[in-house]
């Protein structure tokens, strides 16, 4: 053989008949493995301090009962509830704007479109923007300009501005990869352009979307700075959407930082909140999988 | 009516003749000057034919010259695609295809298309079918069922799937997903079916049955088929015509019955490229 990648004299070698490869990719594989664990140490991390810290107090008792000695005893029932109704508010308002603006964004502009880029830069900008100042903004508008007061439904509301550029910008990505196929396919057999939204794009971006609506609960659900200024911090429980509540995120900085010996309930209420984001996490998984099943739609 | 396969390949006494003889040529699509350009690129352009109905008409030519941009303008999927002009004329049987207040959904409804990656929906095989008929105004279960049962019937895929319409239509082979989209275009009982070359994402075999069915389709249903298997072509078709790129635009280069196309070509081009000489 006239050319060849082996050493000269290989056929001599003791080598010869050991093919152990050389490990070429070790350091990429070092380096790659390694971003991974730290990252999943870091979630363990925090996991595992508040799970250590809260832990004890963690029980039936202390998720349903009221709050009481500025919340150094008793439970974080009202306190639940609060956050509940908050969010609830939140995704009422999110959902069907998100979705009819994602919606528009992807399928009634074009890519590069003047109106659709304004839109999207905006929104960019808006996911950006730091949480006090969407809490200034709902405290101005929702608070004093509608008159709605300190209240969950000015809370809900606030949330609902902080969450939806991310929720559409979510959703705009999932509607998008939807494949070009699948809508020509439904042109081509006649379906209405309502139709082919309704029937083919929306279900083939259902995943995309729950990704969306987790997104947003968790940014929710983490928010504190927003929720001080529009919907209060008092700990009893709410009577109406125009009563003040107090989120549990809300709970644990006023604990952490304003009630001194609140540390063990401060952590337990951060425990609380790490189960519930678990749970619904788990939960939008679930259900997506069983109307998948459920309709036979796959996605392949 | 004869079938293709009962006729010999090579009839020295019908070289000049310039009818098909599978029908009288009784023009349903009608293009004059037809134009059309993407932004500023020209797709193809000045082409002028009359497809006839109830025959088989194949559109051959190298890749880029304009072919399944002709298909598209037939059915209006152009208007999927953002900046494209289409200029001329382009009648279906009568009815003026361009003009921009035309219902879009009836056209499609009357003039189906079949791609050439099988594109089945991500659903059951029934709902693959009853989708589009329900879309279409369909109301009466019975009635789908029925229509539902013979679609896949007139693509042989009865017998084969009959026991497993509710399973997912992604879990058939690639020719059974190919005849399913037949069906599925059949199924609304389209005048025209545009075909964009149907069999080459297939293996021979599968090719080969997708083959005798749209050959079963003559005299009910005017097909147009782009393909760039030539001996299929010649196989399949009644009428040809060749597009070849010329200059930076598509064009029309003959268009004729197939045996006279491919016996005895008028163009220089065509007969190199029937030949095997270029393209």
């Amino acid at each position: 053989m006239a050319f060849s990648l082996l050493p000269s004299r290989w056929h001599e070698s003791p080598w010869r008949w050991r093919m152990i490869a050389i490990p070429r990719d070790a350091g990429a594989h070092l380096l790659i493995w390694t971003a991974a664990l730290i990252v999943c140490a870091a979630f363990v991390a925090v996991l595992y301090d508040v799970v250590r810290e809260g832990g004890a107090l963690l029980s039936l008792d202390f998720v349903i009962q009221p709050t009481a000695d500025l919340g150094r005893a008793g439970g974080i029932g009202p306190i639940l509830v609060s956050t509940g109704m908050i969010l609830l508010v939140c995704l009422l308002a999110v959902l069907p704007l998100g979705l009819g603006c994602a919606i528009w964004l992807s399928e009634f502009r074009e890519d590069h479109g003047v109106s659709g880029r304004f839109v999207r830069r905006s929104l960019d900008v808006l996911a950006g923007l730091p949480s006090i100042v969407f809490g200034l903004f709902g405290y101005t508008f929702f608070c004093q300009a509608l008159g709605l007061g300190f209240s969950i439904l000015s809370g809900g509301l606030t949330l609902a501005c902080m969450v939806l550029p991310v929720f559409i910008r979510a959703v705009e990505v999932a509607l998008r990869a939807v494949p070009h196929e699948l809508r020509a396919a439904s042109a081509a057999l006649g379906f209405s352009k309502t139709a082919r939204i309704h029937r083919f794009v929306l279900p083939a971006a259902v995943p995309g979307v729950v990704v969306g609506v987790i997104l947003g609960i968790g940014r929710a659900l983490a928010e504190t700075a927003a929720l001080l200024f529009t919907s209060g911090y008092v700990t009893r429980m709410p009577e109406s959407f125009s009563d003040s509540g107090r989120a549990l995120s809300v709970h644990v900085y006023e604990l952490a930082m304003n009630v001194p010996g609140g540390d063990a309930v401060a952590y337990a209420s951060a425990l609380v909140l790490v189960i519930f984001l678990i749970g619904i996490n788990m939960l939008a998984t679930a259900l997506v999988q069983h109307w998948q099943r459920r309709k036979g739609w796959v996605t392949a | 009516m004869t079938k293709k396969q009962d006729r010999p390949s090579f009839q020295p006494w019908l070289r000049h003749q310039e009818e098909a003889d599978c029908c009288e040529p009784e023009p349903l699509i009608r293009a004059r000057n037809l134009s059309l350009r993407y932004g500023e690129r020209v797709a193809f352009e000045d082409v002028s034919l009359d497809v006839n109905a109830g025959c088989i008409t194949a559109l051959v030519g190298p890749s880029g010259c304009g072919k399944t941009s002709f298909l598209n303008c037939i059915n209006r999927m152009t208007d999927l695609f953002p900046k494209v002009a289409v200029t001329g004329e382009l009648e279906l049987a009568g009815i003026n295809l361009l003009d921009p207040r035309l219902d879009v959904i009836a056209l499609r409804r009357r003039v189906g298309l079949v791609f050439q990656q099988p594109n089945p929906f991500p659903l059951s095989i029934r709902r693959n079918l009853e989708l589009p008929l329900r879309e279409h105004g369909m109301r009466s279960r019975a009635a789908r069922t029925d229509a539902i049962e013979e679609a896949l019937i007139e693509v042989g895929l009865w017998e084969e799937v009959k026991d497993r319409l509710d399973t997912p239509a992604m879990a058939l082979s690639g020719g059974q997903q190919q005849r399913l989209c037949i069906a599925r275009a059949l199924v609304l009982s389209p005048e025209v079916l545009l075909m964009d070359e149907p069999c080459s994402a297939l293996d021979p075999l599968a090719g080969e049955v997708i083959e005798n069915l749209i050959d079963e389709l003559r005299g009910r249903v005017t097909v147009l088929i782009v393909t760039h298997n030539l001996a299929q072509a010649q196989r399949l078709a009644d009428w040809a015509a060749l597009f070849w790129k010329q200059g930076d635009a598509g064009r029309l280069v003959e268009y004729g019955a197939v045996q006279q196309i491919f016996e005895a070509p008028r163009e220089k081009l065509t007969a190199a490229y029937v030949r095997g000489r270029s393209g």
